[in-house]
């Protein structure tokens, strides 16, 4: 519902811009609308997460049409729903690609969504943001990587909680759901944490499965670990188990003083509606919190709760990272398309590195030669009112690296 | 934030009014003392650097005095903000400047102080040190407890001197073991065997922590160099150790319990509704749910009609949990399954499609994304039991609730007269017809109380898990496990089923991981229904029809 009538209303406006221009083929020479494909999972577990991404999509797409679109050009969104089905992430980019003929596809939120995309990218040349934090580990030239490699994140993450004003942490409980990506991010910190000189005895790795929700015995077995010196937990729990897991930390008396926690998946949204006393001052690594303080920012939190009132989206008031770098994708996109004067994916991607945006995060991020982005890195903590606090930030940009040095590299990278 | 506010309707407000209160309270008194924390003392408290405001903190505790203390509460209650240089905390709903006791508009330039864990342990531990010689004894057991838990920040003199005026046995107990705590590092030998030796009576596995730290090596040679003191240490941690794995035996077993509670009330409607009904129903799981969303629902209309005792609206749930789901599994059961008694296929397909209906249902009215159902404060945080178990109370409330459902249910088996046509028609149908049952509305009771009772178990279930329209589906596979597996038609056999399968899928998951647990549970059942399908108790004699 929601979304038909963003589409009306999008699709409206775009309309009437295309009735008043006369549709040529050539992009060069006229003013015929640009059409984009947006992959987001609209119904399944992945929905949760990613009906957002898709009415950030929208409303960056309607921001820029309002300020004249392209070059002139409309943009035209093409939404498509792949309903949290990996196979049918495939066949839907076919279906916008060959069928739809988009410029370029926003979409994907998990690693196996975006695996099962590459081939249909590669075989029909086609070009993908992807905005979510994920595991690195892929270098593929159909794809921008907008959201955080574990360099980004995860090993900042780590460093902070070694050092002092994180708790100087010695032990290592790697708690994550089991798949693709908290099992590659926790082979890269156990590498990082090899050359830390960290043994494998401090170290502890469990996986639950997806959508688990009993983590007493979990718990427990994180305070036993604890009592053998300065303990940490790194989260890769991801989806609505989050939401189990920090209610038993609060009513099993962890503090955050003695045994700090970061998640690597749980943002403002999460946080939102849980008993937030017990869990004040644990951590999580972003490269943007709604928190953050500067004129861009205020300017794109307001943005998005006008487009949320404006089309009636109940559920989502919040802006959180995953959004952010959708709308930096999608800028992205919009800066290059009009550096190479073409929307073919071979001369967008070359006119992509390089490109810079000044982000709602207070930089001006940049493309590079990878194709992933350099990003700040901000470490927030729970604050009582279910927002973060930056503790700790880096300095300056972080360039994203897309095989990490702590792993062996595949060999037919 | 329509979300966190329809969470939290009223905790920030009330607790920023009881602080204020308190603060109001106390300020008469604190005003004439001598010394007094100075603005610059205060600033120096709250910005710069870590190891500054640390250092800062250690010259303040020196010289204690009762402001410090509250305003070391306000620090950790976040209640404080910079505005250039100076200093506001927050009273009720105004900002103080603290060096004029003025209420002022702060400036758009003012920020809160962020405490980083390390600064917040700190702060905590100088404010546990404060209250030390607090004229309250709870206060004072409560600081001694929070240093017990972090003893290596506290000053040795502090302790000494507490120890001095201290005269409850259990506090000075405690004093006299975090004492030792703190000699542990102490320059003489002499001392550090003493402080190992007694460290052996304590229960703290920060404590455990710091003894495994000494035993360390650093740079090629042993954190602590007495070879004596070092075996005396080994002896006290193998001592505070077997103290230590009784609690985590006992916490394995309140999980594997808890566990089994949880599988016991999902299977229990099961257990009527297929086991003695013998209907096949694949929407139990949906019924579970549509319990949860009752109490969903009954929440929301408590936070709008009377959100002054929305902490009670769990209470009111149970039964509109209940009767909503109990209603609905009647409506069902007259409309749908009542045609296809018999046809187990038929009804195993129509009870899936129904499944599927209401799950898209509920999307359609409550949306995709799953809904907050709140801890009442009554179930938040758990009772200390020792120092490394706690019991959750929403974990123990569940499994009281398990058991009153039980009880209820078997007084209504076995002592009604709805229950005894319930039994009259599950062992024989076509007799219990005859003799004058009338087997239509008995069937449709049952059904209704089956559903019923997946809707009090969605009830409590809202309060552990994730509250949304495929929540069912999760459960419904665990349900049929515990019912087939304890045996189809018998109440004990479903209890023994889930109480068994919840401790050995804690001590397995303890053992192999919840992946791992999770798949050697199912193939022992796998095994288990091979060589007994009739379960672990079976009905015997006549009963069994055919």
């Amino acid at each position: 519902m929601d979304r038909r009538t963003a589409l009306k209303t999008v699709g409206g406006a775009v309309a009437a811009a295309a009735a008043s221009t006369l549709p040529f083929p050539a992009i060069a020479a006229s003013k015929a609308p640009i059409k984009v494909g947006i992959l987001h999972s609209l119904s399944g577990t992945m929905a949760i997460s990613e009906t957002a991404l898709k009415d950030v999509d929208l409303m960056t797409i309607a921001e820029i049409n309002a300020a004249g679109g392209v070059d002139g050009h409309m943009i035209e969104p093409v939404v498509v729903d792949p309903a949290s089905n990996w196979p049918l992430f495939a066949e839907k980019a076919r279906q916008l690609i060959s069928q739809d003929k988009v410029a370029a596809i926003f979409g994907c939120w998990t690693s196996v969504s975006r695996k099962s995309v590459l081939p249909v990218l590669d075989e029909l040349n086609g070009l993908l943001f992807y905005p979510v934090q994920f595991e690195g580990q892929e270098q593929n030239k159909h794809v921008v990587y907008t959201g955080a490699a574990p360099n980004q994140q995860a090993i900042p993450a780590t460093e902070y909680l070694m050092s002092k004003d994180g708790g100087g942490a010695k032990r290592f409980f790697l708690l994550g759901t089991d798949y693709v990506y908290p099992r590659t991010t926790n082979a890269i910190l156990r590498g990082f944490l090899h050359s830390k000189g960290v043994k494998d005895a401090d170290i502890a790795e469990v996986y639950t499965p997806f959508g688990f929700s009993n983590y007493q015995n979990i718990v427990a077995d994180i305070k036993k670990f604890a009592s053998g010196g300065p303990t940490c937990v790194i989260s890769t729990v991801n989806g609505d188990s989050n939401v189990p897991f920090y209610k038993e930390l609060g009513n099993q008396g962890i503090k955050a003083t003695d045994i700090p926690v970061v998640g690597f998946s749980i943002a403002e949204q999460e946080i939102a509606g849980m008993d937030i006393k017990p869990l004040v001052g644990q951590l999580t690594a972003w490269n943007y919190f709604e928190s953050l303080k500067n004129p861009r920012n205020a300017k794109f939190v307001k943005s998005w709760q006008d487009w949320v009132k404006k089309e009636k989206l109940k559920d989502y008031p919040v802006t959180d990272d995953p959004m952010e770098a959708s709308y930096i994708g999608i800028h992205l996109w919009k800066q290059a398309v009009e550096k190479a004067k073409s929307t073919k994916t071979d001369e967008v991607r070359k006119a992509l590195i390089g490109q810079k945006f000044a982000a709602p995060d207070g930089y001006t991020v940049e493309v590079l030669e990878n194709q992933y982005l350099s990003k700040p890195v901000f470490i927030g903590q729970i604050n009582d009112k279910a927002q973060f606090d930056v503790v700790w930030k880096s300095k300056g940009l972080v360039p994203g690296e897309s095989w990490s040095p702590y792993i062996p590299k595949p060999k037919n990278a | 934030m329509p979300w966190s506010r329809l969470a939290f309707p009223s905790v920030p407000r009330w607790l920023r009014a009881a602080l204020g209160a308190l603060l109001l309270g106390m300020l008469p008194g604190l005003l004439p003392i001598a010394h007094a924390l100075t603005p610059q003392e205060a600033l120096a408290l709250s910005s710069g650097d870590t190891d500054a405001r640390i250092a800062a903190l250690h010259k303040a505790v020196a010289k204690p005095d009762p402001q410090l203390a509250d305003f070391l509460h306000k620090l950790l209650d976040g209640d404080v903000q910079i505005d250039g240089t100076m200093v506001q905390v927050q009273q009720g709903d105004a900002w103080i400047d603290l060096a004029t006791g003025q209420a002022v508009t702060p400036s758009d330039n003012a920020q809160g102080v962020v405490n980083n864990n390390y600064v917040r342990k700190e702060l905590q531990s100088a404010r546990a040190a404060l209250d030390l010689f607090s004229p309250q004894r709870a206060q004072r057991l409560k600081a001694v407890q929070q240093l017990q838990d972090d003893p290596t920040s506290v000053d040795r003199g502090l302790v000494e001197q507490a120890l001095k005026t201290e005269k409850d046995p259990e506090i000075v107990q405690r004093l006299q073991l975090l004492h030792a705590a703190i000699l542990l590092t102490s320059a003489s030998a002499a001392d550090r065997l003493a402080a190992a030796k007694e460290l052996a009576a304590s229960n703290y596995p920060a404590v455990r922590a710091l003894l495994l730290s000494r035993l360390d090596k650093k740079d090629g040679a042993f954190v602590e160099g007495s070879p004596l003191v070092r075996a005396q240490i080994e002896k006290s941690l193998a001592e505070i150790d077997s103290r230590l794995a009784w609690g985590e035996r006992l916490g394995t077993l309140f999980s594997g319990i808890s566990l089994g509670s949880i599988l016991l009330l999902a299977a229990l409607g099961l257990a009527v509704t297929y086991g003695l009904m013998g209907v096949i129903n694949m929407a139990q799981g949906e019924f579970i749910m549509i319990g949860a969303y009752a109490t969903y629902v009954m929440q929301s209309l408590f936070q709008h009609y009377l959100p002054g005792y929305v902490h009670y609206a769990l209470i009111a749930a149970v039964p509109f949990s209940f009767i909503v789901t109990g209603s609905i599994g009647m409506l069902i059961e007259r409309t749908i399954i009542r045609r296809l008694y018999g046809r187990p296929l038929e009804t195993l397909l129509a009870t899936w499609g129904i499944s599927l209906v209401l799950i898209q249902a509920v999307r359609s009215l409550f949306g995709p994304q799953n809904v907050q159902v709140d801890n009442p404060p009554w179930m938040s945080g758990g009772f200390n039991v020792m120092a490394n178990l706690i019991l959750p109370y929403n974990r123990m409330v569940i499994i009281a609730f398990t058991v009153v459902v039980l009880l209820g249910m078997w007084l209504l088996i076995s002592r009604t007269r709805l229950g005894l046509f319930v039994r009259a028609v599950t062992q024989n149908r076509p007799m219990a017809s005859c003799v004058g049952v009338r087997i239509a509305r008995v069937d449709m009771l049952a059904f209704g109380l089956g559903t019923g009772i997946a809707g009090l178990a969605g009830c409590a279930l809202s309060q552990i898990g994730n509250v949304s329209p495929e929540m069912g589906t999760g459960y419904i596979v665990d349900c049929f496990m515990v019912v087939v597996l304890g045996g189809v038609g018998q109440l004990t056999g479903t209890v023994a089923a889930a109480m068994g399968l919840g401790v050995a899928n804690t001590l397995l998951e303890g053992v192999a991981g919840a992946v791992l647990a999770k798949i050697a549970v199912l193939v022992a059942i796998i095994l288990f229904i091979q060589k007994r399908p009739q379960g672990m108790f079976a009905l015997k004699g006549r009963s069994v029809e055919s």
